[in-house]
């Protein structure tokens, strides 16, 4: 007898956090949104932005949400240290076990390691993820950040914003805000994880 | 998940994987984890145990799930109920995974036909102990790195050890090699002869089981194994069998020391080996909750029961 009661293990990235059954429609087209050097000029002007708001370096730490937003956030305290000098403490956080649709998609994605090598407690925290669509993942993210401790305050700093917000979250400093239809893709690559740097949006025939 | 005797390497390293996540989740300030909220986990021990049913318990608390403590004394069970009946009430009671330990090799196997929950073996008999087996080997890889070409020691009382055969099925798997060494009236007989799974060999001399190896794990001996005269004196015992810091001095240097607990210092280990700078023995205990905290996420976090894909067949179709 098999006793390991084969719960389907998904080895591989975990479904964007959203609402609904997979999209429908065939893809139509996909074009290019950002290139190479789009995704390199937004991130150092997220980096510009970051340092113009805070001005207090020191009570600044930067955390990215796995697995596109630590690439990011590791390449946004690459471009504060460049212009500033300035080192600041770097997080990932991993959110599968905080997420709102655990018990709807049927299977375990997952879990990677969170590390936030430094104390959260009275940081200014920059959360960064790849694409701000629903706003459940930013949720997650949250709810997992404040179990490390009591943050002064969590600002949100994403590549691209592509709109149709289902709870009451917005980002403090973004990329490319992109119009999209709720049922398109929109597809974020970065050399650390994807081997290129680039935007595109894969655009659905409606059904 | 009834036993690791089955389980692909591809299994192994993804219940390690995700115990590496759990046990950062145990290093927070906040010890918790909303990923089972709503969910119920029965613990059901028929027999005594205090680490592993606080270790689970601990485990589902630190993922948000609801527990249900029971316990064969103080229970139904006492007044005579039998194991089916336990298993009806169970089942109407709606866990969503029931952790069991029972003194009868294969009772979690004929509850986890009964049942549609999720069941876990927290130790059946002299048959397996599989979150034991998984714990030992994320803590021996944590210490050691991989494992391939490792040789870890076992040691003590492998006739009666759930833990001795639940560490074979996840180290070899995992590349390590196996000596057990213990009194021959305490190894399985084909074993002894030669007739050894693969992976594993037999050494009946311990200190030369323990010459270069890379970690050693110490059983527990059941007192009553004297009474039933498989031994002649626990003093004879502990110094044939005991690991003493002479002993584990003949391994690589810095090998570690494990025992599974609860031990009987200065019989199977000496105190000062227990407490000393080789010992994972406290590392075993934290590692267990994340290991059960991965499992008890694998098996129950992401669909409900029903949606489960139950190695068993419903239950009325078994009648």
């Amino acid at each position: 007898m098999r006793t390991w009661l084969t719960v389907p293990i998904l080895l591989g990235a975990p479904p964007p956090l959203t609402t609904g059954p997979a999209r429908p429609g065939r893809e139509r087209q996909t074009t290019t949104l950002l290139s190479r050097d789009d995704v390199r000029r937004a991130i150092t002007r997220i980096a510009h932005e970051i340092v113009e708001r805070e001005r207090d370096l020191s009570l600044l730490a930067i955390v990215g949400i796995r697995a596109r937003g630590d690439a990011l956030a590791s390449r946004i305290r690459e471009a504060i240290r460049a212009n500033e000098g300035v080192d600041l403490p770097l997080g990932a956080i991993d959110i599968t076990l905080y997420r709102d649709d655990l018990t709807r998609i049927g299977y375990a994605p997952v879990v990677r390691e969170s590390e936030i090598p430094f104390s959260v407690d009275d940081r200014v925290v920059v959360l960064v993820d790849d694409v701000l669509f629903t706003g459940r993942t930013v949720r997650a993210a949250m709810d997992a950040l404040v179990d490390y401790g009591r943050p002064r305050a969590i600002r949100l700093a994403v590549l691209v914003d592509r709109g149709h917000r289902e709870l009451p979250i917005r980002a403090d400093f973004v990329g490319k805000n992109i119009p999209t239809s709720p049922e398109d893709d929109v597809r974020v690559h970065l050399t650390e994880v994807d081997g290129r740097d680039d935007v595109e949006v894969a655009v659905r025939e409606r059904v | 998940m009834l036993d690791t005797d089955d389980w692909s390497l591809e299994e192994i390293e993804t219940v390690l994987d995700q115990t590496r996540a759990m046990v950062e989740i145990l290093s927070r300030p906040i010890r918790r984890a909303p990923a089972l909220r709503g969910r119920t986990v029965i613990l059901f021990f028929a027999e005594v145990s205090t680490r592993t049913r606080v270790s689970f318990e601990l485990a589902a608390k630190a993922l948000s799930a609801d527990v249900v403590n029971i316990t064969a004394t103080g229970s139904s069970v006492e007044k005579g109920e039998s194991l089916l009946d336990t298993v009806r009430t169970l089942q109407a009671l709606g866990g969503d995974v029931v952790v069991m330990r029972h003194s009868s090799s294969g009772a979690p196997y004929f509850v986890a036909q009964r049942t549609e929950s999720a069941v876990i073996n927290a130790g059946d008999g002299w048959h397996a102990h599989p979150t034991q087996g998984l714990l030992d080997a994320y803590t021996l890889r944590d210490a050691l790195g991989e494992l391939g070409g490792k040789r870890v020691v076992i040691v003590g009382d492998i006739l009666h050890s759930r833990v001795a055969r639940s560490d074979i099925n996840t180290l070899v798997p995992l590349g390590a090699r196996v000596t057990l060494s213990g009194p021959p009236t305490l190894v399985p007989a084909a074993w002894r002869c030669g007739q050894l799974p693969a992976g594993v060999t037999y050494e009946p001399l311990l200190d030369r089981a323990l010459d270069g190896a890379d970690a050693v794990i110490a059983l527990r001996l059941q007192r009553e194994r004297q009474e039933s005269g498989l031994l002649p004196s626990l003093r004879e015992y502990s110094r044939v069998w005991g690991l003493s810091l002479d002993r584990v001095g003949r391994m690589r240097p810095g090998a570690p020391v494990m025992h599974p607990g609860p031990m009987n210092e200065g019989i199977e280990i000496d105190a000062a080996v227990a407490h000393g700078s080789r010992s994972l023995i406290e590392t075993q205990v934290t590692n267990g909750v994340a290991v059960r905290m991965a499992l008890l996420y694998l098996l129950a976090g992401a669909s409900t029961p029903s949606g489960v894909p139950a190695a068993a067949a419903p239950l009325e179709e078994r009648g």
